[in-house]
């Protein structure tokens, strides 16, 4: 018996009241894959993400997570889901009246029975990993920006989840930082065997790090392309998919 | 050196070491299931004999792992790091090598803030400063603020006419409702308590003039302040404070908008027109609840509660009372607006901007009463 997918969507519809932000989706995620969500500003991106993370309920159609109905799924089910997905947000969300340590520590607290002692330690090796080694008692705002999003990273990272949800992880980042982050994000997934999904119209990451990829196009409001991007370059695809992979240097 | 090792129960992990003395090298066997739910050793155990030349590890029966095998490894690493031991990491399973080296790559580490330690007399002072500063930052407020209602007194404030009607209504008429349930309430309760101690004087009638005087002088005023500080000093506190939170006061700044004259003064201004009127609703209110208590349960009559009333009541307790609802507004949109500009960029200091807020301008109200009354009195107002 194969395991199934750890996301499948089937003919999902996104609405914002009676305002459609994209129709009918279709795809599948595979285990161990990264991918990639593309699209330009505003075509609906991060409320794909949100949907998949369960924070908002489909207009039409469904997310399967792991082979089963999320939105069918009892709320006790659902909770287990959720706890095995980290996400990393586009400004971080860390809470901003803890310090890095508690903002680790709060869903070990949680969701797990280990030792004060045990926590503090997994906390600081989280840290660690991301490059924030002694950074534990700091609050969010007397760090800088790249440092709030890998402290946001630790976080996610915090229950070991098997799924990994990336919001625009280099935004805002200096082309350096962002790189290691890249690294970061393919590290994970070889060493946690992991699979993540990362929203991004960043051209570097996108070839840099994707194995597989959809472009969500904001004027027909439905998927366009999908494969892995180098794949997505060639000439078989949709002019606008070029164009967005190429800086608009695409021609017919 | 490999005897067979004696099978794990499931759930639990085990790290046990063969040390073979001849050729001062260890072998870790790593075995069973070492994630977070499995019993397992603690880290630093067991302890590696101080001969011990090298380590590699056994992951054989390794049947599972996540970060808690990682931080058992790092700190294992860094005892062998210690120890300058020859380890042979490439013996773990690839993806915990990996992580193990990232998680002891170069991190960022902010420079700590040095933090001197200070003398009993060096404590005091620094105290006294911290309290000075606090003086000289209400003071620098007060004082912008006084600069911006000049500016808007000649017209060349920097505000919204829409932000100022927006808070005037928000200060205002959707005020009311609150103000006329607890004017009334106030003036019943007054009425209720008069009436024991002038029922034994045979003196029910008086009432009116306690009425009269209590609440238009001083309760009126003061539940009305109570009301609104609770209601939309806080809210103005709240309001600034997660703009700042938000670095929004920030982008203001950078624009060269005033935050003084285009968030606080609306405020201010609003909160100063409005407090005198929503005080004389107040007032209105508080006195149909003395009057409701002196006809139905004193057996007064409309006339002669409405004589007394307006024989023992003079215009100059209303004036002082709506002078005081002034003052009281003044007080708490600075109170409010204050607290919400000096907030801290977290959650928690935005509550903290809050209960400040109210707490202060309770304070400072039940100050300016006691100031205002003493002053009357002694005028003969």
């Amino acid at each position: 018996m194969t395991t199934p997918p750890p996301i499948a969507v089937r003919g999902l519809t996104m609405a914002y009241g009676s305002r459609v932000i994209q129709r009918d989706l279709t795809f599948t995620v595979r285990r161990g894959e990264i991918f990639i969500v593309m699209g330009g500003s505003g075509c609906g991106k991060s409320t794909l993400l949100r949907h998949l993370i369960g924070l908002q309920t489909p207009a039409a159609g469904t997310v399967l997570r792991n082979g089963q109905d999320f939105w069918a799924l009892s709320d006790a089910a659902r909770d287990r889901i959720k706890r095995n997905s980290g996400i990393l947000y586009q400004t971080g969300a860390l809470w901003s009246a803890m310090t890095l340590a508690e903002n680790i520590a709060l869903p070990l607290h949680q969701f797990t029975r280990l030792r004060p002692g045990e926590i503090r330690d997994l906390c600081a090796f989280k840290l660690a990993l991301v490059g924030l080694a002694g950074c534990e008692h700091y609050y969010p705002s007397e760090i800088s920006g790249g440092m709030r999003k890998r402290a946001a990273l630790a976080r996610a990272l915090a229950l070991d989840p098997e799924m990994l949800f990336f919001d625009e992880p280099s935004a805002g980042l200096d082309p350096v930082s962002s790189r290691r982050m890249d690294d970061l994000i393919i590290e994970l997934r070889e060493s946690l065997s992991a699979t993540i999904v990362v929203v991004t119209h960043e051209l570097a990451s996108i070839f840099a790090i994707g194995t597989d990829a959809i472009f969500l196009d904001g004027e027909s409001r439905t998927i366009i392309a999908q494969g892995s991007p180098k794949d997505l370059l060639n000439q078989a695809s949709p002019l606008r998919v070029r164009q967005f992979l190429t800086r608009g240097g695409a021609t017919p | 050196m490999t005897q067979s090792l004696p099978a794990i129960k499931p759930g639990t992990a085990t790290a046990e070491l063969d040390y073979d003395a001849a050729s001062q090298t260890g072998v870790l066997h790593l075995r069973g299931d070492w994630r977070q739910k499995a019993r397992r050793p603690e880290p630093g155990s067991p302890v590696l004999p101080l001969a011990m030349g090298s380590l590699r590890f056994d992951c054989a029966d390794l049947t599972g792992w996540d970060s808690t095998l990682l931080i058992y490894l790092h700190e294992l690493r860094r005892h062998c790091h210690y120890r300058s031991l020859a380890v042979a990491w490439d013996t773990l399973p690839a993806g915990a090598n990996r992580l193990l080296k990232l998680a002891s790559g170069s991190s960022t580490t902010p420079q700590a803030m040095p933090t001197p330690t200070w003398s009993w007399l060096g404590k005091v002072g620094l105290r006294s400063l911290e309290a000075w500063g606090r003086v000289v930052d209400v003071l620098t407020f007060v004082g912008e603020l006084v600069l911006a209602c000049l500016k808007f007194l000649f017209g060349r404030a920097r505000l919204r006419w829409s932000d100022l009607a927006l808070e005037m209504v928000k200060a205002g008429p959707q005020a009311l409702a609150i103000v006329a349930l607890i004017g009334f309430l106030m003036g019943l309760i007054l009425a209720f308590i008069g009436a024991i101690p002038l029922k034994w004087f045979g003196a029910e009638v008086y009432v009116a003039s306690l009425i009269g005087i209590g609440i238009l002088r001083l309760m009126g005023a003061v539940m009305t302040g109570v009301v609104m500080a609770g209601r939309t000093g806080a809210a103005y506190a709240a309001e600034l404070g997660s703009m700042q939170a938000n670095e929004e006061i920030d982008a203001l700044e950078s624009m060269g908008i005033p935050p003084m004259e285009f968030l606080v003064l609306p405020r201010f201004l609003a909160l100063t027109a409005m407090l005198p009127l929503l005080g004389l609703f107040g007032d209105l209110v508080g006195v149909l609840g003395g009057l409701v208590v002196g006809v139905f349960y004193l057996d007064l009559t409309f006339m002669q509660f409405w004589q007394q009333l307006m024989q023992t009541t003079k215009l100059a307790d209303l004036f002082v009372g709506l002078f005081t609802c002034w003052v009281f507004g003044m007080l708490i949109a600075v109170c409010g607006c204050l607290r919400g500009i000096q907030c801290g960029r977290s959650s928690e200091a935005v509550g903290q901007a809050t209960t400040s807020a109210v707490v202060s301008s309770i304070v400072c109200m039940v100050i300016a009463t006691a100031a205002i009354t003493v002053v009357t009195v002694a005028l003969k107002i």
